[in-house]
């Protein structure tokens, strides 16, 4: 029983994200270090990533990265993706294995493209995509899509990040934003799907604490679509961010302010003050309030044109950023970044429930590829 | 004196080999290039000096009790975390929960500190620990402070880029010791334990005393700083919840 006492394990989740405002592409190797330093924050229940920019070369397909337990969920999971998708190519993720890593489930990645024509299927290409991963997540048993973006990518098992990092060889790709995470469970199983970050199309989340308003957050995503299928409450940020930003189109600003929201007395404060900003937090609160994370968190949300870092409206959690000429960092202790970046133009302790934001210069055209051809036929 | 080379070595390693300079009798240690290692100079029972290079990792000075440690760099989370008898020093910024449970010794940041810094501090008799903060702070600053000496300069020294001197909740559950701030701070900020007072000739004697220490240690003039005027923050009470569960 001593024994057991004294092998307490004192640690909290660890975070760190890199970016090039600029869109440089830089290997991996950097992330893992900046993790590395964070290793005492984990326990070796999950490490992953996310990288931006990775596949330049198959800009315009779905890359999916999914996870099988055997053979059989393959062949299941194959037989709904060519019903729904144009599979340009399909392979084996390329990994290492360790004495940390030594086995997994079978890693596969797809190159896609919807099959459809979308005037006619009522859908649009995006929700399209998503209704195809919450199909194969929730009805395939053994079979997780894991990763869904265009040009990106999440890598993710149990294990510590920097072996995670290592297993999956990040240092041979090249990317203009990068994400990781380093694992400590404790409120929900330690698997490979249950690593973050957490992914639906190009959003990632990699976070930090524990989503006490999971339950209303979940029944208030399942009434627009989403399913819940990972067994961690941080995939609910995930799919609030695709609602919030695609869906409904709102500023990044906005939506933070949803999940961080201010509270009613600084709100009410405001209002007496006659601040117009706090008639449209009141608004918010009463329209988005399924949206409203409660609870200790600090998250770093990664998409395809940026990086933003968010902790919850009372700090429960840490979360430091940083810049260096075009780099943004965002982490959970600054040596993580200067680790990586011994010197720095600033560094600084965001405020509660503030976002820190990053922008690529030259943005990305999302939407679909239509609609995309479209516009440039316009043009 | 002696130099420990840190670079890339794991907590405990950097941790042994500083607890064996001080049992070898040293009396000035050095470490070099320092990256993120927690619990330095923890529960270390004698008056040895100890300068940091780069930024030491969570949980600084934490149980110390004698050692002055100074930190040429930004400092993280939970700086003198129940802290017992010392000083640190840190040039730069810090972080969260700075001075928990701190009984005893002294801590100056010189720059902007985050969350809950102080937060149940406490004294006895000749124990009272001072803590000295020369940028701004955030939310909850002396939260449930049952003893000890807190001031906040709000001097432009971090780079939080803050436009409040703290934030709110101040000194919530508050029920002893005392807080003294260079500024003002408006109702709305303030927990509902505390009352503002003007400061008296022996509180004007205290601020001089930990100021002109502050400004010597970390190159700053005092004069200057103590030129402007400064407010007390007490409890009301030192039961504010005495009758919460009487009926």
């Amino acid at each position: 029983m001593e024994g057991q006492i004294h092998r307490r394990n004192i640690s909290g989740c660890g975070l760190a994200g890199m970016m090039s405002e600029d869109g440089r592409l830089m290997g991996g190797e950097a992330i893992i270090r900046s993790m590395e330093v964070l290793h005492d924050r984990s326990n070796g229940l999950g490490g992953g990533f996310a990288a931006y920019g990775i596949y330049p070369h198959k800009a315009d397909y779905y890359a999916l990265h999914i996870m099988y337990d055997d053979v059989k969920a393959k062949e299941e999971t194959d037989v709904l993706l060519d019903e729904r998708f144009e599979i340009d190519s399909e392979e084996i993720i390329p990994t290492k294995k360790s004495e940390a890593i030594p086995k997994g489930p079978l890693l596969w990645r797809y190159f896609v493209k919807p099959k459809v024509d979308f005037e006619d299927c009522g859908l649009c290409e995006e929700d399209y995509v998503i209704e195809a991963v919450m199909t194969v997540n929730s009805m395939v048993s053994g079979a997780f899509i894991f990763s869904s973006g265009k040009n990106m990518g999440a890598f993710k098992a149990v294990g510590y990040p920097e072996d995670v990092g290592k297993f999956y060889r990040l240092d041979e790709y090249e990317g203009y934003t990068w994400i990781g995470h380093g694992r400590f469970p404790t409120n929900t199983p330690g698997w490979w799907g249950g690593a973050h970050p957490f992914t639906i199309l190009d959003w990632a989340i990699v976070h930090n604490g524990e989503i006490s308003s999971y339950g209303i957050n979940k029944r208030y995503l399942e009434m627009f679509g989403y399913k819940c299928t990972m067994l961690t409450d941080t995939e609910v940020v995930a799919y609030m961010f695709d609602l919030m930003l695609r869906r409904h189109n709102l500023p990044l600003e906005v939506a933070c302010k949803a999940l961080a929201a201010p509270f009613w007395t600084d709100i009410d404060r405001m209002k007496a003050k006659g601040n117009a900003k706090g008639d449209i937090y009141e608004a918010l609160r009463m329209v988005y309030g399924g949206a409203l994370l409660n609870g200790p968190f600090a998250i770093i949300l990664g998409h395809t044109n940026g990086m933003v870092g968010l902790s919850d409206r009372v700090k429960l959690r840490p979360l430091t950023a940083a810049r260096k000429d075009d780099m943004l960092y965002i982490a959970s202790e600054e040596a993580a970044i200067r680790e990586i970046s011994p010197e720095l133009d600033i560094v600084w302790n965001p405020k509660a429930g503030e976002p820190v934001v990053g922008e690529l210069k030259n943005p990305v055209k999302k939407g679909s590829n239509k609609a995309r051809e479209l516009e440039e036929t316009v043009a | 004196m002696i130099t420990i080379d840190a670079k890339g070595l794991p907590y405990r390693e950097l941790n042994e080999k500083v607890r064996e300079a001080v049992a070898g009798g040293e009396t000035e240690i050095k470490l070099a290039n320092v990256n993120g290692q927690r619990y330095i100079a923890d529960a270390i029972d004698s008056p040895v000096q100890i300068t940091i290079e780069g930024v030491p990792g969570n949980d600084l000075g934490a149980f110390m009790n004698g050692p002055t440690v100074i930190v040429h760099a930004n400092g993280q989370d939970h700086i003198a975390n129940t802290m017992n008898e010392g000083k640190i020093v840190v040039h730069g910024d810090a972080g969260d929960v700075l001075g928990y449970g701190m009984r005893g010794g002294k801590l100056f940041i010189k720059g902007d500190v985050g969350y809950r810094v102080g937060i149940h501090m406490k004294e006895y008799k000749d124990k009272v620990p001072v803590i000295v903060i020369g940028g701004t702070a955030r939310d909850f600053f002396g939260e449930y402070m049952a003893g000890g000496t807190l001031i906040l300069l709000g001097l432009d020294t971090g780079n939080n880029d803050s436009d409040q001197i703290a934030g709110n909740y101040f000194a919530t559950g508050m029920h002893g010791g005392v807080i003294y701030v260079r500024g003002k701070l408006e109702d709305y900020q303030l927990g509902k334990e505390v009352a503002v007072l003007e400061v008296d000739d022996s509180d004007r004697q205290t601020i001089e005393k930990y100021v002109t220490e502050f400004a010597g240690d970390l190159g700053l003039d005092a004069d200057d700083i103590l030129k402007d005027e400064f407010i007390k923050i007490k409890a009301v009470s030192h039961r504010p919840y005495g009758n919460l569960y009487a009926y």
